[in-house]
């Protein structure tokens, strides 16, 4: 990834006609040939061509999927790993909003733009697999409410949270737009929908993990237990902070021209902080894990091929990535931060998948495996994401410095005081 | 003092409305289970099956698919499909070679009701389990829960269905039988009540006690099923599923849903209160 200087932010001034400013935001900002653009470029472009081909051909032309795994990994990796990989929105805003832990401010919208991106594309991959995808609109509108459906549930936080993450981040989009009337009411709106998202949060970071409830004969007893939703929730921590931290790190020198030098100053804190925590939750989870072994008393299964991976997966993808996260904290080391957090994240999608498709009817004698289709559109998915946090990277205050106004317009708020206004960059003044 | 308790009330009946806005027939029902006595069930007696594959023939006419061309062998497994709703199989047993047929069990409590977001898979009050089409979405959870893998998905179509036995339920409604039962030369498939057909296995369990094992596969398997079996060796040797256990499959997931209104109310009042709880000096609101 490589983007020219815009040191000096371009949001939309005072009397700027809008469309003609919407217009030239359009024109692609930075290079155009970087390595990034070259690799990622022809992936997205192939993935595009192949969905239209699942939308002409249908899932059993371009997926490997069958009757006896009816779920892959748009599912598995796209769906419930995508949404684990957007935790780190929830608890951020939690830390900030709720605990006030301001230290975080800074990183507060990166996150939710992150969040909310994920949602997007990755829930949105979700449509690519459906069978019926125009019926989508049916658990939402039309009367057909599954209500005793974990799925059901699931669509309806998802939509709700989408909601609630583009209210989070709706005042960058006023500010890049110069709309400062719109800035000021979307500002008071922020704690309320932080507080609604953090509960519909965890309720569907949980609830991906209780859709795999109803499978208790068909997923491996090393990883089916009623547990599985607290799992979810727990192990979501540290996937949402790894990816914090990853994006984190690599946004830190892409657009490190953005980024204020005090930010700067304070980014190896947050840094250190997020891995803390981190580490925390690896050390719960693998508590938990643990004693949901103990519980289960499925000691003998742990010597069979199954249990290996299982051994691969606690060890390897739990233990490792918390020591190295714990010593990375001590020493305060970028390098060792950054691979905790990459084995963490690889960890996490290892979890999903072993719950969603290697462990799901893992006595089946043909097991599925991905079709190149399924791999290339979820890679696809995935850079698309990345494109679209770049775009708005470029042009929006997320990294850079909001407007002047908006510190003028925030002192004004302060007297007299709206219910639940913080204003977001406040705290500078 | 007084405002607080006024809050908690105001908490208590936001909670109690959100209960009721959640559904508490759907959400709360199977506390009080109905009795399913009456409702419309098969028994198949795997002792008379003799694997004419007749009930395979019927299904197929009755559903308009092409006459299948694969006769039960051992050592194969032939399973259900979205052209082939009722299959039969053969197996090597201790007792020789004995048939049993694989089709929707229709279960009391059905995983497939309890996945499907949108009631496509729905269980009707008079005991089969049906589909709609213009409510499915095609996101083949169904599939997923199903415990006996029946509901089959059209991958190849643009247009997909998913297939699974529906008890002929049209044909129930204009007063026939299911067209398997109807075609059975043998009388291995029974059609009635499913407390009638209880009954009746386990009259010839209680006749023929060398005959038949104790046990009606389908009478208390997660939490019963409108589809009962007899035969006369265990049921593990003809390739049943016997380690489903007893539980209804919704109850898997009670605790979680349960939690769900819960959550959606203590959790945002629990957090403002954070909020206020660790609002400094210089914080502004
Ligand atoms: S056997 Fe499967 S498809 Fe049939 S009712 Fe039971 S859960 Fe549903
Ligand atoms: S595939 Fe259709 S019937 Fe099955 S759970 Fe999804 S919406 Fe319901």
């Amino acid at each position: 990834m490589n983007t020219t200087d815009t040191s000096t932010p371009t949001y939309r001034r005072a009397g700027q006609d809008l469309w003609q400013f919407i217009k030239s935001e359009l024109k692609p900002k930075g290079k155009l040939l970087t390595p990034f653009n070259i690799i990622s470029a022809p992936i997205i472009l192939v993935g595009l061509v192949l969905i239209v081909l699942r939308f002409t051909k249908g899932l059993g032309a371009t997926t490997n999927l069958n009757q006896e795994f009816p779920w892959g990994i748009w599912i598995g990796f796209d769906v419930v790993t995508g949404v684990a990989f957007a935790a780190g929105a929830y608890i951020v805003t939690f830390m900030v909003y709720v605990l006030r832990m301001e230290k975080y401010h800074s990183i507060v919208r990166a996150t939710v733009l992150n969040g909310f991106l994920a949602y997007i594309f990755y829930a949105g991959a979700l449509a690519l697999d459906l069978g019926r995808p125009w019926k989508i609109v049916n658990p939402i509108i039309g009367n057909s409410f599954g209500v005793s459906s974990v799925l059901f549930l699931v669509a309806w936080h998802f939509l709700l949270y989408m909601m609630a993450q583009f209210i989070e981040f709706s005042p960058a989009i006023a500010e890049w737009l110069g709309l400062r009337k719109l800035r000021k009411i979307l500002g008071t709106l922020t704690v309320g929908a932080v507080v609604f998202g953090i509960c519909l949060s965890m309720l569907h970071q949980s609830g991906l993990g209780a859709l795999f409830l109803l499978a208790p004969a068909k997923i491996h007893p090393l990883w089916y237990t009623e547990y599985i939703p607290v799992l979810f929730i727990v192990s979501s921590v540290f996937a949402g902070m790894s990816i914090v931290i990853i994006e984190g790190t690599i946004s830190h020198r892409v657009f490190r021209h953005q980024i204020s030098a005090e930010h700067h100053a304070k980014h190896m804190d947050i840094m250190v902080g997020l891995s803390r925590l981190a580490a925390a939750a690896l050390f719960v989870y693998f508590f938990m894990k643990i004693l949901v072994l103990i519980h289960g008393m499925h000691w003998h299964e742990l010597l069979t091929p199954m249990g290996y991976l299982y051994l691969v997966e606690v060890l390897g993808f739990v233990v490792l990535p918390f020591v190295i996260f714990v010593l990375g904290a001590k020493n305060r080391s970028r390098k060792l931060l950054l691979s905790g957090a990459i084995i963490s994240a690889v960890g996490i999608i290892f979890n999903r998948l072993n719950i969603s498709v290697i462990a799901f009817k893992w006595y089946a004698p043909v097991h599925y495996m991905p079709s190149w289709i399924e791999v290339v559109v979820t890679l696809a998915v995935v850079l698309g994401e990345i494109w679209a946090f770049r775009w708005v990277a470029n042009r929006m205050p997320v990294f850079m410095e909001s407007p002047q106004w908006v510190k003028t317009l925030d002192t004004e708020v302060e007297h007299p005081v709206p219910v639940g206004a913080v204003p977001v960059k406040a705290k500078k003044l | 003092m007084k405002t607080t308790r006024r809050k908690f009330l105001q908490f208590t009946g936001a909670a109690a409305g959100a209960g009721l806005l959640l559904g508490p027939k759907n959400t709360f029902a199977s506390v009080a289970h109905k009795d399913n006595s009456q409702q419309y069930a098969m028994l198949n007696d795997t002792t008379r099956c003799i694997g004419c594959q007749a009930c395979e023939q019927a299904c197929a006419d009755k559903n308009c698919f092409p006459e299948t061309d694969t006769k039960p062998e051992i050592g194969t497994q032939r399973s259900t499909g979205t052209e082939a709703l009722s299959v039969i199989n053969a197996n090597d047993t201790s007792k020789g070679i004995i048939f049993s047929k694989t089709q929707c069990m229709h279960c009391d409590q059905p995983a497939c009701v309890s996945a499907c977001l949108v009631n496509a898979m729905y269980k009707t009050d008079e005991g089969p389990v049906i589909w709609k089409e213009s409510k499915c979405m095609g996101c083949r959870y169904c599939m997923v829960a199903c415990p006996f893998d029946i509901p089959k998905f059209e991958y190849g179509s643009l247009n997909p269905k998913i297939r699974k036995c529906v008890m002929c339920f049209d044909r129930l409604g204009e007063g026939e039988i299911p067209a398997c039962a109807e075609a059975c030369p043998q009388e291995a498939i029974l059609f009635g009540k499913r407390g009638e057909l209880l009954d009746i296995a386990r009259k010839r369990i209680y006749d023929h006690p060398t005959e038949y094992v104790r046990h009606i596969y389908g009478e208390n398997e997660v939490g019963g099923t409108n589809v009962l079996y007899l035969a006369g060796v265990p049921f593990e040797e003809l390739g049943f599923r016997t380690d489903l256990g007893t539980i209804p499959y919704p109850e898997y997931t009670k605790t979680f849903l349960y939690s769900v209104p819960l959550a959606l109310l203590l959790g945002p009042a629990f957090m403002l209160g954070l909020r206020q709880a660790t609002k400094g000096k210089n914080d502004k609101d």
